[in-house]
């Protein structure tokens, strides 16, 4: 099933949530909306589902405008943020309650609808929490009664809000994956919305990060922390180091650093220079950078660097040579990323 | 010394306990006390025969009547307000909140006064409804308005803040289910709001059954006809008929007792005490 | 014409419409004819009907002996709802459910009860005749009623918000040295002022309007111990419905006038604290 947003605003008061929004999401695919609070993905996810209506633009699902179309008719199934169980339904009742409200013609044998109520609660690995009520089960539990009500009514499209924002780390991890598999097994399109971006990175096909109700980028996860289009989504994406400078000829020249440049094809003018802590390169010799402390951390090595009023962290595999404490040390930036300054947007 | 910086030294507790304690019992208990010793002064027996009378019957019914049609009215009204106050924003909402609360801000009196006004004798509509032969004021009708009027904000007053607590999110999750409105309220919104509707209805109908001045002032006092039962406590009241005065009294006390109890646990139940004072 | 901000819930348009249909039959056109009605005496007769010498008296009376009420019952209202908040004693439950009592029952009950309780020789009026007092058929017996249907206004507005007093402003200042005396006079109280304040105007508010608890007790003698809402009540009997609706209405606007100003207080009251 794909998606389909174009161009898509909608303000609530003063306050835009979404500003132009265009994504077209293919069938089968897991992709993940990801950004800072306030950044419209919630308001995104609940225009799909029809529970909020867009000030101008189109969804279009399977080639199908929603518009007028109310989310009862859409098929779509949503797994709300605190899970929004029916409190006073057992877990039972709350999967079964997609099918029971259909219209009687459409609606299965009361004893079709208990098999696939036990068939979805086996799937959830909860097959034997059927006769609980919502308050009586762990949180993740929840959240597996939350999907299998979702599931129930065999949507094409699933829709996501911070599905593990409420669990605590360890339950969060497990089912991710869990969620992956599913999501794969059942051959669903599903869009997903968190604030975290090693779950999306972990979890999503692509990725589409939101800042200010905008897209800012769209892509496959390593894409998008191996070439950033921009600053804000490099530096929301994984560690930034960052350094200002200024383009001039074809190469970048930190303030800090005179004696270090880096080809770019970025235009001449103030600049900005990003880079991961594992992409610096410490080299041996008199330089400007100091080490101030150092740590092994299995594998890697952890160096602090101070250079001029500024200090960072170093990351090499372990074995490379690093400076000891207090001495000095050159450093090579060639695999830094260089933005020109003016889009260095706050916010 | 292992008393706390937040509480009173000891001997002060057991004092403002106890002090506490009497006077709840003086101001609050012994009015309490006081009817059913009246009603009981000249023994049971001559309490029974006082509430066999005729006019007492008339009136017990007459106060079920009023409660039966003011309550129901006032519960599915309520809802509705409810509905719109605690899903939706929309201009106004906050002055919908006001009016909705104001007949608890007027005097009961005033209450029974402005339904004189519209159906009296001398009232805008009074002449012509009495000319077709419809009489409102002195009759059951300005009963029933009155008393709707001073119960009108129980039951949205209850259930606005605890629909405003529960959110909305199972109602949209319903409606992506494929539940229609009408499934989603009934199924979902209607069991989530039980206890706080009817938390509401018993406080609506505590004080239906209980409203002394608006019914007053609507009702003629003709007995047998239009006497509720805190009105015919006042007519025997007035006959020094004491026991009688206090014998339905006292049911009415059993009544003001058991919307108590009631209350208590369902605010046990939902977790918190209505906005709404009865 | 869409009056709420689009919702996928349904149901607005006619919760919206039953609601305002409902509000203007039972509520906002009786209180039309409430405002309207009196100037059929012209501006002039109005004013002479709401300062006859009576009337004076008993809106002196009535807003006079609710006000002392409502003060008699903030002290009063503190010392119950503190304990209830802040011990735990036996039968705090049905002490608890105790307080809602004069709000359960019935005004008239309350009215009669309190009467016999107060006669002379009812239990307590029979105590006090050897001490001079005599509080039924008289205005001391309104006061004895209106503390009684208001206390409940003070305790529960008063509780939620010592229930909410961060307990570390007191916490720290016992650590500073304060001793408990000082710490309710300096921390608690101040604290509780606009509540105090709030309770003081939701009694004073249920007290001008009171009919059925005062009534008996009063004695209803013109110009010492009638009240307003009595007087209402007469004027209607003589068909004197300007009248009655007059003093109705300025009943009420003095009610919100009073509340108006307590609330703006309180406000400046938080704003400064």
């Amino acid at each position: 099933m794909s998606v389909e947003l174009r161009d898509l605003r909608k303000a609530f008061g003063h306050v835009t949530a979404l500003d132009d929004v265009s994504l077209t999401i293919a069938p089968g695919e897991f992709l993940a909306l990801l950004g800072p609070s306030g950044s419209g993905k919630t308001t995104l996810l609940r225009v799909l589902a029809g529970l909020e209506f867009p000030d101008s633009g189109e969804v279009v699902i399977d080639n199908r405008s929603m518009h007028g179309v109310p989310a009862r008719q859409r098929g779509v199934g949503f797994v709300f943020q605190h899970y929004a169980l029916f409190r006073h339904m057992t877990v039972a009742r709350n999967i079964a309650f997609g099918i029971n409200v259909r219209p009687r013609h459409r609606r299965p044998k009361a004893r079709e609808i208990r098999a696939r109520v036990q068939s979805l609660l086996d799937l959830m690995e909860i097959g034997h929490l059927g006769q609980r009520y919502p308050e009586q089960i762990s949180g993740g539990q929840r959240q597996r009664v939350a999907l299998a009500r979702a599931l129930a009514i065999e949507p094409k499209l699933l829709l996501l809000d911070e599905p593990f924002g409420a669990l605590d780390a360890k339950v969060r991890k497990n089912l991710r994956i869990w969620l992956r598999m599913l999501h794969d097994k059942m051959g669903l399109t599903s869009i997903f919305v968190t604030h975290d971006q090693t779950e999306a990175m972990e979890m999503a096909d692509r990725i589409a990060v939101l800042r200010s109700g905008r897209i800012e980028e769209v892509g496959p996860p390593a894409k998008l922390y191996a070439e950033p289009a921009s600053i804000f989504v490099h530096e929301f994406l994984g560690e930034s180091v960052r350094f200002s400078g200024t383009v001039a000829d074809g190469r970048m020249r930190v303030d800090a650093l005179p004696d270090v440049g880096t080809a770019t094809c970025s235009p001449s003018g103030p600049a900005v220079a990003l880079i991961r802590p594992h992409e610096i390169g410490l080299l041996p010799g008199p330089g400007p950078a100091r080490c101030e402390r150092q740590e092994t951390l299995g594998p890697l090595r952890r160096t602090r660097i101070s250079v001029l009023d500024q200090a960072f962290d170093v990351l090499t595999p372990d074995g490379m040579w690093t400076p000891a404490v207090g001495q000095t040390c050159r450093l090579d930036l060639t695999r830094a990323r260089v933005y020109p300054a003016a889009d260095d947007r706050p916010g | 010394m292992n008393r706390r910086a937040t509480q009173e030294s000891p001997a002060a507790r057991v004092a403002l306990v106890t002090l506490t304690i009497l006077l709840l019992l003086i101001l609050l208990l012994l009015p309490l006390v006081v009817v059913f010793s009246e009603a009981l002064m000249r023994g049971f027996g001559a309490m029974v025969d006082s509430l066999a009378e005729t006019d007492s019957i008339a009136a017990i019914r007459l106060t079920m009547i009023v409660a039966a049609v003011t309550v129901p009215l006032n519960a599915v009204c309520g809802v509705a307000a409810a509905w719109c106050i605690g899903r939706f924003r929309f201009p106004g909402r906050g002055l919908l909140v006001t009016l909705i609360e104001l007949p608890f801000s007027v005097s009961p009196v005033i209450s029974g006064l402005v339904w004189v006004l519209l159906f009296g004798a001398n009232g805008w509509l009074g002449p012509i409804l009495n000319r077709a032969g419809m009489h409102i004021i002195f009759a059951v009708p300005g009963l029933i308005l009155a008393t709707t009027f001073v119960t009108f904000p129980f039951v949205a007053r209850t259930l606005i803040p605890l629909m405003e607590h529960q959110g909305a999110a199972e109602e949209e999750a319903a409606l992506t289910l494929g539940a229609s409105g009408w499934q989603t309220f009934w199924r979902v919104t209607l069991p989530n709001i039980r206890w706080g509707l009817l938390y509401g209805v018993l406080l609506c109908n505590a004080r239906a059954m209980g409203e002394f001045g608006a019914v007053a002032v609507v009702s003629g006092h003709i007995r047998g006809q239009t006497m509720t039962m805190p009105l015919q406590v006042e007519a025997l009241f007035n006959d020094y008929d004491w026991v009688g005065a206090f014998t339905i009294a006292g049911l009415l006390s059993l009544l003001a007792l058991a919307t108590l109890a009631v209350k208590a646990s369902l605010e046990w139940r939902i977790g918190q005490r209505s906005e709404a004072l009865l | 014409m869409r009056i709420a901000q689009r919702s996928a819930l349904p149901g607005f348009a006619p919760s919206f419409a039953v609601t305002l249909v409902w509000l203007s039959l039972i509520v906002l056109i009786p209180l039309a004819a409430l405002a309207l009605r009196p100037w059929e005496l012209g501006v002039l007769g109005v004013w002479r009907s709401v300062t006859e010498p009576r009337v004076v008296a008993a809106l002196r009376l009535s807003f006079g002996t609710a006000a002392l009420a409502a003060a008699i019952n903030v002290p009063i209202g503190l010392l119950i709802a503190w304990v209830m908040v802040r011990y735990r004693f036996y039968g705090r439950n049905l002490a608890d459910s105790l307080i809602d009592m004069p709000l359960a029952l019935p005004t008239a009950v309350a009215g009669i009860s309190l009467t016999a309780l107060f006669a002379p020789k009812g239990w307590i009026g029979a105590l006090l005749v050897p001490l001079g007092i005599k509080v039924a058929y008289t205005p001391l017996g309104i006061l004895v009623a209106l503390i009684f249907v208001g206390l409940p206004f003070v305790v529960r507005t008063l509780e939620p918000i010592i229930m909410d007093l961060p307990l570390e402003a007191e916490e720290v200042a016992a650590t500073l040295g304060a001793r408990r005396a000082q710490i309710v006079a300096r921390i608690v109280l101040p604290a509780l002022l606009p509540a105090l304040l709030a309770g003081f105007g939701a009694a004073l508010a249920r007290g001008v309007g009171e009919y059925g608890s005062v009534i008996f007790i009063a004695g209803n003698m013109p110009m010492i111990s009638e009240i307003a809402p009595l007087l209402i009540v007469i004027r209607l009997e003589q068909l004197d419905y300007a009248g009655a609706a007059a003093l109705g209405l300025v009943m009420l606007l003095a009610s919100f006038v009073i509340l108006l100003l307590l609330n703006l207080l309180q406000r400046r009251m938080i704003v400064h604290a």
